[in-house]
């Protein structure tokens, strides 16, 4: 029954959602907020962490009242356990990071209504023990934060130049300083972000073949 | 032709699968037919093979754009040394000449970055070359300003070609116009370099300007109000704008023989039209002003409207299929491009978003066209039953 803290099995908990079932990619959830935070490599990082955060502990929460709950108001006690730990990671970044959580806004508070937090507490944190599901956690955290990551990266470096706002291309570059190169507008928008989360879907399933659907 | 065919017929082993330059198979297949007709027939059952296959219609649509690129290249030298006032003193093939050699690298760009691609994907995917690039290699300089950077164009091609077009399977399953995709990604990520008042005249660091220049097109001065443009000019293409949009005779000259050949669809040209015109005349209505009261037909003659109804609007995989469908959105076309064109500032000029936007919307036009047709004959057959 027990398995070693660290075995075949669990360690698989944490690398699969790195690539074969990759929340992002694979299971498409959470597409609204990669769009929204990637402008920019330093809320995408933030963003990124604060998700693995609250993931990892609400699965374990819910995972040890599993037992407990009843199965009709199971969705509600969900969002009491994911509000709490949105509402803990606010005031955390509020405190510590205040620049950035300003940047985030609203988008902080709407990680509650991120469809991978509800997607993996109904897929695994309901059935399974509560280390499990902690790494469950903290590997489709990873998961999102990879292409939250790439992502960020591609829009920050070519939409501003910069990368966690470090100037990258030099200003001599720029037409407006006789130069030749402009920043990419369109990567400002969230619409180039979802093209860029395309190209990364497509290259996944060009490295992974069992990932392409009939 | 002996000698060419010769030719083909000498390097066809060495591109074999299997062979040392196999790499190079549908690189060697889309030149060959480009000179000849394909050597394939059909493997089962009988079919009738057209010999205007799509190679050929792309060369007739290049064709007709001949009159458009000519007289593009000249307008380029046009304004340019209208702008630096020495028009009176510059002869023809002067104003010609200068005009080529500042349109010929764009084109090359153009075909050099999409065609490359096109060539890496064939090969990858293991089919022949499309030809539909052909004609998107040629639309991408014609809408372009002449002073948007070569490596923009460049970028913007790329985009067009991957995202546009491979990555929903390549020629004849795009969604959208690619040429017109490669222009709303420059629009939307390099807006300093495709809008304004400066990129449509090409002028270098050390020329002096006259003192009446602008460089605005008479679009964007008609947006600010001022109205009173040169109606002939508009019309021959006398005006700054983008390199193949300018001159309506030279378009029209295209329209003729896309119509003629049969390869142009003449439903979406005159729908598109009529729905310009009627969006203009409701707008000459309720005008509140300058803008707005521009008679309703001098909007056809400014800006990109003419190019893209004829060029644009027309390409037969992101236009609709069923004959009905084809005045529903040739006229919805129409309507949006001045209705975006007037009323939102934001948006110098709307041919380009009316296009794309109805694109998108051809298989729901053409699915309740097909079923509305269904419908009405299975009631014939009921009745009659």
């Amino acid at each position: 029954m027990s398995d070693p803290l660290f075995s075949k099995k669990h360690l698989k908990l944490l690398t699969d959602p790195l690539n074969s079932s990759n929340p992002i990619t694979v299971q498409v959830l959470g597409i609204c907020s990669a769009l929204a935070v990637t402008a920019q490599l330093k809320p995408a990082v933030v963003m990124a962490l604060s998700v693995m955060a609250v993931l990892a502990f609400a699965n374990v929460i819910i995972s040890l009242l599993r037992n407990t709950i009843p199965n009709r108001i199971r969705i509600i006690v969900q969002l009491v356990v994911i509000a709490a730990l949105v509402i803990l990671v606010d005031q955390v970044l509020k405190a510590y990071v205040y620049d950035v959580s300003k940047q985030l806004s609203v988008f902080v508070g709407l990680i509650i209504t991120n469809c991978i937090l509800m997607g993996r507490l109904e897929a695994f944190a309901l059935g399974n023990r509560p280390w499990p599901s902690f790494l469950d956690g903290i590997g489709n955290g990873a998961g999102y934060s990879v292409i939250l990551i790439i992502v960020g990266f591609f829009r920050e470096l070519f939409g501003s130049g910069t990368l966690w706002g470090f100037r990258i291309i030099p200003e001599s570059w720029y037409i407006t300083n006789g130069g030749f190169y402009a920043n990419n507008g369109m990567m400002i928008l969230p619409p180039m972000a979802l093209i860029v989360i395309g190209i990364i879907i497509w290259v996944q399933r060009m490295r992974n073949r069992k990932l392409i659907e009939e | 032709m002996k000698f060419v065919r010769n030719f083909f017929e000498k390097t066809e082993p060495l591109v074999q699968k299997g062979a040392k330059y196999h790499w190079l198979f549908s690189v060697h297949e889309g030149f060959f037919t480009l000179f000849f007709v394909s050597k394939d027939t059909s493997k089962s059952g009988t079919h009738i093979h057209d010999f205007i296959d799509l190679k050929r219609t792309m060369g007739m649509v290049v064709l007709s754009l001949v009159p458009v690129i000519l007289f593009g290249m000249y307008n380029v030298g046009f304004q340019h040394f209208k702008a630096i006032g020495e028009l009176q003193s510059t002869g023809f093939f002067a104003l010609f000449f200068y005009g080529l050699l500042k349109v010929l690298p764009v084109i090359a760009v153009s075909y050099i970055v999409g065609l490359g691609i096109e060539f890496v994907f064939a090969q990858k995917r293991g089919h022949g070359i499309h030809e539909g690039f052909l004609v998107s290699g040629i639309l991408i300089p014609m809408v372009m300003p002449i002073e948007t950077p070569l490596w923009m164009i460049g970028v913007a091609t790329a985009f067009a070609v991957i995202i546009g077009k491979e990555v929903f399977g390549g020629t004849g399953m795009n969604i959208w116009n690619p040429a017109l995709i490669a222009r709303a990604f420059l629009f939307f990520a390099y807006p300093a370099q495709m809008s304004g008042n400066s990129v449509w005249v090409a002028l270098s660091e050390s020329d002096k300007v006259v003192d009446a220049f602008t460089g605005a097109t008479p679009m964007a001065e008609a947006a600010a109000g001022n109205t009173n443009f040169s109606i002939a000019d508009a019309f021959f293409g006398f005006i700054p704008g983008s390199i193949g949009e300018t001159s309506t005779l030279a378009i029209l000259i295209g329209a003729v023989i896309l119509i003629v050949t049969g390869i142009g669809s003449w439903k979406i040209m005159v729908s598109t039209v009529a729905g310009g015109a009627v969006m203009g005349i409701i707008l000459n209505i309720f005008a509140v002003n300058a803008y707005m009261e521009l008679p309703f037909w001098q909007h056809l003659i400014i800006g990109g409207f003419a190019f893209g109804a004829v060029f644009m609007a027309t390409d037969p995989v992101s236009g609709a299929q069923t004959e009905t469908g084809k005045w529903i959105y040739g006229f919805l076309i129409g309507l949006l491009a001045i209705l975006i064109r007037v009323v939102n500032p934001a948006y110098p000029e709307g041919m380009m978003l009316a296009i794309l936007l109805m694109n998108t919307f051809v298989p729901l036009i053409d699915y309740y066209v097909v079923q509305s047709n269904i419908k009405k004959r299975l009631k014939r057959v009921k009745t009659s039953a």
